[in-house]
């Protein structure tokens, strides 16, 4: 299953000593006394030998950020999160708290997302429910995807799943949202002629230039990336990625988005969830 | 006198006037088997300027994948592609010219490394690069120039 020929070889050989190295280096994210596993075992038939969390590939200094909610840059939007979670709002006047109580009713929606809804006719993102909640319930102005106030919720209702494994619903109608996904991860795009999997799949562990490539898992979602100054959503590093192989990015919240982070979700069943994560 | 030396002006004229008409455009790039032998400009590179090329992000940016010990002045030298080290030894000029300018042409369609000197069969390529290649013939000379200094 692995699209890669021999002639990567060599550049394979260095990926599986750095990441063999990386595996021993034996640093564990303990957040608060829990230990939060960051490997999982991939079934058979999938396309890496091991699942791994983007925290193992990053320098011990940032690993140290998310291993303290005190340091952790995220948490001043937690608390934003938590306020706007307490305010009533729209014409219901209501807060998210009126009609959901404490916010650790979620725990375990963070590991779900994308899921199919049969309303919207395609998979939701944990943007597109929070949208839908406040639009229908709330009665008030949705907001944007990259907004403060979603980056903020998105990350405080993931939250509530930290160190629960993710487990993806693939069956059913997901199916083909997961195929077409699927499609697009290997799919080259850009000047620089590049596809999600020969980044993130053929060289994970490998420097390019000065950055330590990682698997491109989105278990940490939304993550509060230093270089950014702060939280950015899974939409927001796709088109990232998509820039720097000078490719014209899908939008944000577009079906082709969406299709990619279910596929990409799927890949990493069995991670935790650790939102909110710090990358450089 | 004054005719003569008008007239070499007037020959160098055409003769540099020449060598940018006779500039080889990507669709025009004869591949002989793993090789490109004519130069895209017709006159040799600039091993200093494709030195630069090579470390500079927006041009070759060649150091994002490949250790070259030439640059140890660089930090952060890549290692998904191999080292160059006496690259210069291993394949001519008309190699490195085919690797630079498409390597797919050199290694098959798997291999990552982008070809520098191509427009056509790329996909959804951002419209401020449309119809543009990653480096201008020039440059291409000007990196194989350097990566022939590369010598053991
Ligand atoms: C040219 C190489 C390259 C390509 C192609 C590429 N990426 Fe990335 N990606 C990176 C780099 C470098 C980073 C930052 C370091 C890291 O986490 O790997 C990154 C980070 C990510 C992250 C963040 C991971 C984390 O834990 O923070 C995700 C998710 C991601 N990429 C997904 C994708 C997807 C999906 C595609 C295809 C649309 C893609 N990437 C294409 C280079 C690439
Ligand atoms: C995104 C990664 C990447 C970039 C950028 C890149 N290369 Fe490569 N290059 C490779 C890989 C990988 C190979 C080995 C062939 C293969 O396995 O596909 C290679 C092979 C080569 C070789 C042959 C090496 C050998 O030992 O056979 C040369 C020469 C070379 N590249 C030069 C360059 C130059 C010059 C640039 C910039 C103008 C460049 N490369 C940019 C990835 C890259």
């Amino acid at each position: 299953m692995k699209r890669t020929v021999s002639i990567l070889a060599g550049g394979l050989l260095c990926g599986v000593l750095s990441t063999a190295a990386l595996a021993d280096d034996g640093r564990e994210l303990v957040i608060d006394g829990e230990t939060i596993a960051t490997t999982a075992v991939a079934a058979d038939d999938h396309p890496l030998d091991e699942i791994i969390s983007g925290w193992r590939f990053r320098s011990a200094e940032t690993q140290a950020l998310q291993m303290d909610d005190f340091e952790n840059p995220a948490f001043v939007a937690i608390e934003y999160a938590e306020e706007i979670w307490e305010t009533p709002a729209g014409t219901s006047n209501k807060s998210c708290a009126d009609c959901h109580g404490d916010a650790d009713s979620f725990a375990g929606l963070r590991t779900k997302l994308p899921r199919w809804n049969d309303e919207m006719g395609k998979p939701a993102t944990m943007e597109m429910l929070i949208n839908a909640s406040i639009e229908t319930h709330q009665g008030a102005e949705p907001w944007k995807w990259e907004s403060a106030e979603m980056l903020a919720m998105t990350a405080m209702i993931g939250l509530q799943s930290r160190g629960m494994p993710v487990a993806l619903e693939t069956d059913g109608p997901m199916a083909d949202w997961i195929k077409k996904g699927e499609e697009l991860y290997y799919t080259r795009v850009g000047l620089l002629n590049m596809a999600c999997a020969n980044c993130h799949e053929d060289n994970y562990g490998n420097m390019i230039r000065a950055d330590h490539l990682s698997q491109g898992q989105i278990n940490g979602f939304p993550v509060y990336r230093l270089k950014w100054g702060g939280l950015g959503s899974i939409h927001r590093r796709f088109k990232g990625c998509m820039d720097q192989v000078r490719a014209e990015p899908y939008k944000r919240g577009s079906d082709e988005f969406i299709a990619l982070e279910a596929y990409v979700a799927s890949r990493g069943m069995g991670l935790s969830v650790e939102t909110p994560s710090v990358r450089n | 006198m004054k005719a003569i030396a008008k007239t070499i002006a007037a020959a160098t004229l055409l003769i540099s006037g020449s060598a940018v008409a006779g500039v080889v455009a990507p669709g025009d790039v004869q591949f002989v088997e793993a090789a490109v032998p004519v130069s895209l400009t017709g006159v040799a590179g600039d091993p200093a300027k494709g030195r630069e090329w090579f470390a500079n992000r927006k041009l070759g940016n060649c150091l994002a994948c490949h250790a070259n010990d030439d640059l140890a002045e660089e930090q952060f030298h890549g290692e998904i592609g191999p080292y160059l080290e006496g690259i210069g030894d291993t394949y001519t000029e008309a190699e490195l010219r085919a690797i630079v300018i498409n390597s797919k042409e050199v290694f098959g369609d798997a291999t990552i490394m982008p070809a520098f000197y191509k427009t056509d069969g790329l996909n959804r390529v951002a419209k401020k690069f449309a119809g543009k290649t990653i480096l201008s013939a020039e440059q291409v000379e000007d990196i194989v120039a350097y990566l022939a200094t590369l010598k053991e």
